[in-house]
């Protein structure tokens, strides 16, 4: 890995000067959003538009904007898991991993070995979890939402319901769980829950091949995807993509394999990467990523590590966690790419309980600032196939 | 009684009044049939509590809608806003006077019966793009111009593969073309190759009028968010989804007329058998239709036009000419 000391090339702005555009072009400005069905959330896109093809694109994220970044700072370190999930709303498990990671990392504290795998197997269900969202709703927004999109669609959700199903037989909840803990999780593994991930792993693994027939072996929707929104390598690591998005472009960085956590060091995680960068890439990566997943979950189970779950003691208030002066920075592999927290805590914020500031790294944040770069050029339809593949998540990039 | 149907007018009145009425009523439980069929394709249930398996979900659904108040746009264009709908109501069930749906069951028999069929299917352009246009929003225009665009390439191998049928039979009249079928066999068969390609280009692309998936851009829900409706609410609203499912229904009928054999099948002469084996085979494309609905994604406009002209208009044009030569090689018969 050479290009984290490499000073990029400053990018040329996007933002095209309408006044040199084609005189006499007829343009018409269009708001897609921010109630727009397809834009995955609050997101609004202006869009001006020379007939069908998009001529300059301008987003303007921050209507879900809920200011946690500020909230953190008022609420002690035990306060502050339940609050994240709603970041990533697709991958809560991940988010609470992060946070307490670098909590973790704060107070120097060592996560039992039991823990450690409870987190890897939770990432990877997660992860599939989430890659089974993008997959689905990337052909909704290619296909439809009365028609064969709306089919695939309630396809990989049934299948992600079986891991939501996992979830909540661990935790009680079926979306915000708060199950991860300063130094350690919450929850014990159920008795005969290997089992049900085994058996939910194969389903999924099953109908991943359903889907590869409905979608990549599909010509309507090959020449709907291929070689459409195509996102160059340098491109890519100008703005920062990691993740899926920029596997998909040739960025071979995964945080799994190049800076490990959990157990994430003993697995020798195989990280698929595709060198065409259209949507089609990117979608088949989600899947590629989906076998990888249930592939580690198998080996991870066929050894269950004995012990305690937790490195401290259940905390019985919010301000059992005291962190001293220091900063600190812990990224993990979310779906969408590095998710980083940033961590400077002082002594003197709220006698040491609550964070001085904690800045997120949000891979969604990078995702939507492709949208000035890949969307001019092609048509409204194609706009919305892009966005699709990207898969970002509006809770985290406005946060 | 039976002098009273002899008069033409009293009988053309009655027999458009039944006609209609019963594919209106098919068409409402059409929309009950594709969600069940749809949720069991997705593994859902789909409606069920309305009635016996759901069976009254159309009414209630229409009933919620009357209810509901029809609201126009301010700056909307009042008059073409509140006219599209009713106007493309008026032109689907025109559709169905020329259809025969068994051996003396029709509203009108015309010599040019195809040729109303398809001049009130291709007219069905104009509504959408009033409500696209009046509607005075974005949205709604490019639905609006997406349709027209679509509507009027398609049509032409339309034509050209509904001439398939016409030059075998030498009729343009849809009674003369089934009886024709009835002695020779259906032309979806018959003559081989010619036939079942003229049948597949013609249920295609009036799946493209009918705007179903995969050619469904005008509305593109995923994009458009509703196309031409997407300002209309109420009834006004309800008469759209309503209009593209008699259409879809219409268009399986013609196509079943053309290429099928319509009511012809073994013990037609009897009036009611006619009109089983004339809907089972609507029905059957009509399920077909929606099956593939709802697997397949939807192609992009530009793709749309590029399929239209470089491959769906030669090839017709190729079978209008082939079909031709084979009615003068075999001497317009067999």
């Amino acid at each position: 890995m050479t290009f984290s000391c490499l000073q990029p090339p400053p990018l040329p702005d996007p933002h095209i000067d309408l006044e040199s555009y084609e005189a006499g072009a007829d343009l018409m400005v269009l708001n897609l959003g921010p109630q727009h069905p397809s834009t995955h959330g609050v997101f609004r896109i202006k869009l001006v538009l020379d007939g069908e093809i998009i001529v300059k694109a301008v987003s303007y994220p921050g209507y879900l904007h809920r200011g946690v970044e500020k909230l953190f700072e008022k609420l002690t370190y035990a306060q502050v898991t339940p609050i994240v999930d709603k970041n990533d709303y697709l991958s809560p498990m991940i988010n609470e991993q992060a946070i307490n990671m670098v909590f973790e990392a704060g107070l120097g504290i060592e996560v039992p070995r039991r823990a450690r795998w409870m987190r890897t197997i939770i990432a990877e269900l997660q992860r599939i979890a989430s890659h089974l969202v993008a997959i689905g709703t990337f052909v909704l927004d290619v296909g439809g939402a009365i028609g064969g999109g709306a089919s695939m669609f309630m396809y990989t959700f049934r299948d992600r319901e079986l891991i939501l199903d996992i979830f909540e037989e661990l935790t009680g909840c079926r979306f915000h769980y708060n199950t991860h803990q300063v130094g350690g999780q919450r929850h014990d593994v159920p008795v005969g829950w290997d089992a049900k991930i085994l058996s939910a792993i194969a389903t999924i693994e099953q109908s991943l091949d359903m889907y590869d027939t409905l979608t990549s072996k599909n010509n309507i929707f090959r020449d709907r995807s291929e070689g459409v929104g195509v996102l160059g390598r340098d491109l890519a690591l100008q703005l920062g993509l990691n993740g899926p998005v920029g596997r998909a472009s040739g960025v071979d960085l995964d945080l799994r394999r190049d800076a490990p956590y959990h157990l994430y060091d003993e697995l020798d995680v195989h990280v698929p990467v595709l060198m065409e960068g259209d949507c089609l890439a990117r979608f088949k990566l989600r899947a590629l990523e989906v076998r990888e997943s249930i592939r580690l979950i198998r080996i991870l189970l066929e050894d269950v590590p004995e012990g305690p779950i937790a490195a401290l003691k259940p905390s019985k208030g919010p301000t059992a966690v005291k962190i001293k002066d220091g900063q600190w920075y812990v990224g993990v592999e979310s779906p969408r790419g590095e998710l980083g927290h940033y961590l400077i805590a002082s002594a003197s914020a709220n006698k040491g309980m609550s964070p001085y500031r904690l800045k997120i790294r949000p891979p969604s944040l990078h995702l939507v600032s492709l949208v000035p770069w890949l969307l001019p050029g092609n048509s409204l339809s194609d706009a919305i196939a892009i966005l699709g593949s990207l898969d970002p998540v509006m809770g985290e990039v406005d946060r | 009684m039976a002098d009273l149907l002899a008069n033409p007018w009293l009988r053309g009145i009655a027999s458009s009044v039944v006609i209609a009425t019963g594919v209106l009523t098919i068409a409402a439980w059409a929309i009950w049939f594709e969600r069940k069929f749809a949720a069991r394709m997705q593994n859902r249930v789909g409606p069920n509590v309305v009635g016996p398996a759901g069976l009254l979900q159309p009414l209630a659904d229409a009933l919620k809608l009357l209810r509901k108040e029809v609201l126009v746009p301010r700056k909307a264009d009042a008059v073409l806003f509140r006219l599209a709908p009713a106007l493309a109501l008026f032109l689907t069930i025109a559709v169905v006077a020329a259809i025969p749906w068994g051996k003396d069951i029709y509203v009108a028999d015309l010599d040019i019966g195809l040729l109303w069929v398809l001049a009130m299917s291709g007219m069905m352009l104009f509504p959408l793009w009033l409500a696209g246009w009046s509607s005075n929003n974005k949205y709604a225009l490019f639905g609006g111009m997406r349709a027209v665009a679509q509507g009027i390439s398609y049509e032409i191998p339309l034509l050209l593969s509904a001439m398939v049928p016409v030059v075998l039979a030498g009729s343009f009249n849809l009674r003369e073309i089934v009886e024709y079928q009835s002695v020779h066999g259906w032309f979806a068969i018959w003559p081989p190759g010619i036939g079942v390609l003229a049948f597949v280009i013609f249920f295609a692309t009036s799946l493209a009028e009918a705007n179903r998936i995969p050619f469904d851009i005008p509305e593109a829900e995923s994009e458009l968010i509703a196309g031409v409706s997407v300002e209309y609410s109420a009834m006004s609203y309800g008469l759209f989804p309503m209009v593209e499912y008699v259409h879809t229904w219409l268009s399986s009928a013609v196509a079943s007329v053309l290429f099928l054999g319509g009511w012809s099948g073994p013990g037609s002469s009897i009036w009611i058998i006619g009109l089983a084996w004339m809907l089972l085979k609507t029905s059957i494309l009509f399920a077909f239709i929606y099956a593939m609905r709802w697997t397949l994604v939807r192609f992009r406009a530009d793709q749309l036009m590029h399929f239209c002209w470089k491959w769906l208009v030669p090839v017709t044009l190729g079978l209008v000419c082939l079909a031709a030569v084979w009615v003068n090689v075999t001497a317009g018969g067999r």
